[in-house]
């Protein structure tokens, strides 16, 4: 035997007046599992343990969560990145408001997403195949468009919990240069106007808890930067 | 009952993958009343995970390539049991479908003269088999599914499609004559259900991998819209027809894409011999996928697997260097080193074949309209049913889907049902309406599971199904293990029926959801099941011992079956392309 200490959040909206910690016991046979793994064990012995999940390999952004203090996906973090002293505690990505267990209320992220206009725009008439676009220009995207969604990143940020509903996030942030960035955009002035503002991008202090959580490796703080630089150009 | 809400649109869309979302997209542009129903938020749809890319034959990599081309390698793909009506649509529309891709943002890879970067997928030829290794496979990087569904996602969001997200989709509604006029639906964070009536029911929920222990596929993939089909009493395609990809991570199962093998990569053996230029000397690891995965069984069951059980081979990448891997393999190298603990660029990944994609599914035409084939082989139009994506059978992959044309089959037939659809409604679509004992009927799997008190718990009925898949339906298969693999699963029908739901709370109870998938598994299993022992031949994936050959007099048929009956039927596949010859069925190497 090989026991796992695991240390849940929990609330239940219909039954529960306030969440607290429930606490499991799983046997790993030594195995260096994955944290989802532990939570799929955790269900089979109290089913009603709610969580996200899908792709089970870090592409679909479904299982972000809290573990051991740092939000990251079940699904791609091994026990052995995370469990301190035997024990593994989980809890929901912190700063929006939870659903159920480990499942959060991504309505405030994903509206921040959408704010930022997330698609492309081309005032010109599109030609009978593809736009061009050279290989120096593409590479210009690569550490912005494989963004997933999965929120690890917003709810680190100090500054995303204090005002998520101003400041757009390092999220949102991110995907609003992977739009500047490309050069088959044509919005570049009507997005930075949209940005414009002491709150939306501003709001950034530079912290990098988003840095250091992305489970996808990928740098908000420097496409933010790149927004600074871009909003001071364009009011010049 | 009387106090459920009822929601009312022209068009409902059950499933937010890359079918659903482009299906949605057409008809929000048209400004029709349309929602996209998703059991998940629709990026975390299985559509993401797709790599490798989406084949077409847009001429950039060689100038000179010809759809005709691409028609001709996935017919011979298929082993002859696509539709050539279907595969010509396809192989016609495709480059229109990709160029809206590229326009509405998708971050494709480059060539230096700034067109989309394609690289060679597996049974891919030029000029009809006779001009070698096409490259034809339009990718971003490794990660086309995820640039894909989230460009698909953004111009949904553009064009203001409503989206019903995490609601999950329990059985359909049908009217008195059999027409499908809505469906019941579970809004999974507040655990309501409501009827929602819809002109249009577009199914586009993706595959049901999950039914073997080993699969490539999503834990999502539960073959949701295969099950409520099925239970409405709607027959099912060329079921028999499973992929099993050649490169599963060995243990987790998880995908790595034909493309390593497209930019050069291959596999070996324990005695590190490249064994595919034994089983294909030509495209030696560019076969078609059911030959490079029976290759590599042959070569575990001849006792040249590697590791301390013999049970796998390698996929050997270290020679492409860190520059080809780190540019156009990234995804890759990250999955292997967080699943196999192997950095490719410096030793072979383990890898097994591995269950991946449901060539079956609702019988269709071009338009996504579900078909009725009768006991005589008549075709009849379901009102009201449409069916796009890895769900829907039109069928352009037959008995073996080849590399990258998952994606465009996606958007090419998504985007057809949605135009139809839409030319439908403008016309005027009338239905008669459902009443309380039509949806009553729909409600009732879900009471059931309600109501459970006692019972067998869905974690380990689901693990049974799986076992029983793996062991008795996989790669190979023998007539008695197929035999026995029915009489378990009807027993287990049998007690999944009297299966028991512990948690009965209402908000975000997802143990509710994976009971009501357990009863869809459990469709598509028995279907799969009943086909493959029925169909007596090989045929692209589906290969017996017993009748280890192609029989082209009884069988260049699809398969239908009938789940009333539980009975197996022929249905004629099409040989009709409009604007080129049919391709005669021949016999089929690489």
């Amino acid at each position: 035997m090989s026991n796992l200490q695991v240390s849940l959040y929990r609330y239940n909206p219909e039954t529960d007046s306030a969440p607290h910690m429930e606490e499991f016991e799983v046997d790993t046979q030594g195995r260096d599992l994955m944290v989802l793994d532990v939570l799929h064990m955790v269900k089979e012995q109290d089913n009603s343990l709610a969580f996200r999940r899908s792709c089970r390999e870090g592409v679909c952004g479904s299982d972000g969560m809290n573990m051991n203090g740092k939000n990251g996906l079940a699904c791609i973090t091994p026990l052995s990145d995370v469990v301190k002293g035997g024990k593994l505690v989980l809890r929901p990505l912190p700063g929006l408001p939870v659903i159920r267990d480990l499942v959060i209320d991504m309505g405030l992220f994903y509206k921040q997403y959408e704010r930022i206009q997330p698609y492309l725009q081309n005032s010109t008439q599109p030609p009978s195949i593809e736009r061009l676009q050279s290989p120096e220009e593409r590479d210009k995207l690569d550490g912005l468009y494989e963004c997933i969604l999965c929120a690890c990143c917003s709810t680190s940020c100090p500054s995303f919990w204090w005002n998520p509903d101003k400041f757009v996030g390092p999220a949102g942030l991110l995907q609003s240069y992977r739009f500047l960035a490309d050069s088959r955009d044509t919005a570049t002035h009507e997005r930075l106007s949209e940005l414009d503002d002491p709150f939306s991008v501003f709001r950034c202090r530079g912290i990098m808890n988003c840095v250091a959580v992305c489970p996808k490796g990928l740098n908000p703080t420097r496409a933010i930067g790149k927004i600074r630089d871009m909003l001071l150009a364009d009011a010049t | 009952m009387s106090n459920m809400r009822s929601l009312s649109f022209d068009a409902i869309i059950i499933g937010g993958g890359g079918a659903g979302l482009r299906a949605g997209l057409e008809l929000a542009k048209s400004g029709k009343n349309t929602a996209v129903l998703s059991k998940v938020f629709p990026t975390r749809s299985h559509t993401v995970s797709a790599q490798g890319g989406i084949t077409c034959a847009i001429a950039s990599a060689d100038p000179n390539d010809d759809w005709r081309w691409h028609m001709y390698d996935t017919v011979k793909g298929s082993d002859y049991i696509a539709d050539q009506d279907a595969a010509e649509y396809l192989c016609t529309e495709g480059p229109k479908a990709v160029f809206e891709l590229e326009h509405m943002g998708l971050p494709f890879s480059r060539f230096d003269n700034g067109r989309i970067y394609q690289r060679p997928f597996g049974g891919q030829s030029k000029n009809f088999g006779e001009g070698g290794q096409a490259a034809r496979t339009c990718a971003a990087a490794d990660r086309t599914g995820h640039a894909l569904l989230h460009t698909l996602y953004q111009n949904n969001l553009k064009h203001n499609t409503t989206f019903l997200n995490e609601w999950y989709v329990v059985d359909l509604v049908k009217n008195a004559n059999g027409d499908v006029v809505g469906c019941i639906a579970m809004d999974i964070e507040t655990g309501e259900v409501a009827h929602i009536e819809s002109k249009a029911t577009v199914l586009a929920t993706g595959g049901a991998g999950r039914i073997y222990a080993s699969t490539t596929n999503a834990l999502i993939n539960t073959g949701d819209g295969v099950g409520m089909a099925l239970r409405a009493g709607f027959p099912m395609q060329d079921m028999e027809m499973w992929q099993f990809h050649p490169t599963g991570i060995y243990g987790a199962g998880t995908l790595v894409t034909e493309g390593c093998r497209g930019e050069g990569g291959y596999l070996i053996n324990k005695d590190g011999e490249r064994f595919m230029e034994r089983y294909a000397p030509n495209a030696k690891d560019l076969a078609s996928r059911d030959v490079v995965a029976r290759s590599m069984v042959m070569e575990i069951l001849e006792g040249r697997g590697a590791g301390e059980d013999g049970d796998h081979v390698f996929l050997k990448l270290d020679h492409l260097g860190e520059e080809v891997l780190g540019k156009r393999l990234p995804g890759i190298v990250e999955l292997s080193k967080t699943f196999a603990h192997v950095d490719p660029a410096k030793e072979p990944i383990p890898v097994v074949p591995t269950c991946h994609y449901m060539m079956g599914g609702v019988p269709t035409n071009i338009h996504g309209q579900a078909i009725m084939p009768d006991a005589e082989g008549n075709d009849h139009i379901v009102n009201g049913l449409f069916a796009v994506g890895e769900v829907a059978c039109v069928s352009v992959h037959g008995a073996n889907r080849l590399g990258g044309n998952s994606l465009l089959d996606l958007v090419v037939f998504g985007r057809s049902a949605g135009m139809f659809i839409d030319n439908a409604l403008n016309a005027g679509i009338d239905y008669l309406a459902a009443s309380q004992s039509d949806v009553e009927a729909a409600m009732a799997r879900i009471n059931r599971w309600n109501e459970s008190e006692e019972g067998e718990t869905v974690p380990e009925l689901k693990r049974e199904l799986q076992q029983i898949m793996q062991n008795d339906f996989g790669v190979f298969r023998k007539e008695e293990n197929m035999e026995e693999g029915v009489k378990k699963l009807a027993e287990l029908r049998g007690r999944i029926a009297k299966g028991y739901l512990p948690d009965k709370s209402a908000v975000f109870n997802t143990a509710r959801v994976e009971a009501l998938e357990l009863d869809n598994m459990m469709e598509v299993a028995e279907a799969t099941a009943i086909s493959a022992l029925n169909r007596k031949e090989s045929r692209g994936a589906h290969s017996r011992y017993d009748f280890p050959d192609r029989d082209d007099v009884n069988w260049l048929k699809h398969s239908v079956y009938f789940p009333v009956e539980k009975t197996l039927g022929k249905r004629d596949v099409n040989f009709a392309p409009k604007t080129v010859d049919m391709f005669e069925p021949k016999i089929r190497t690489y």
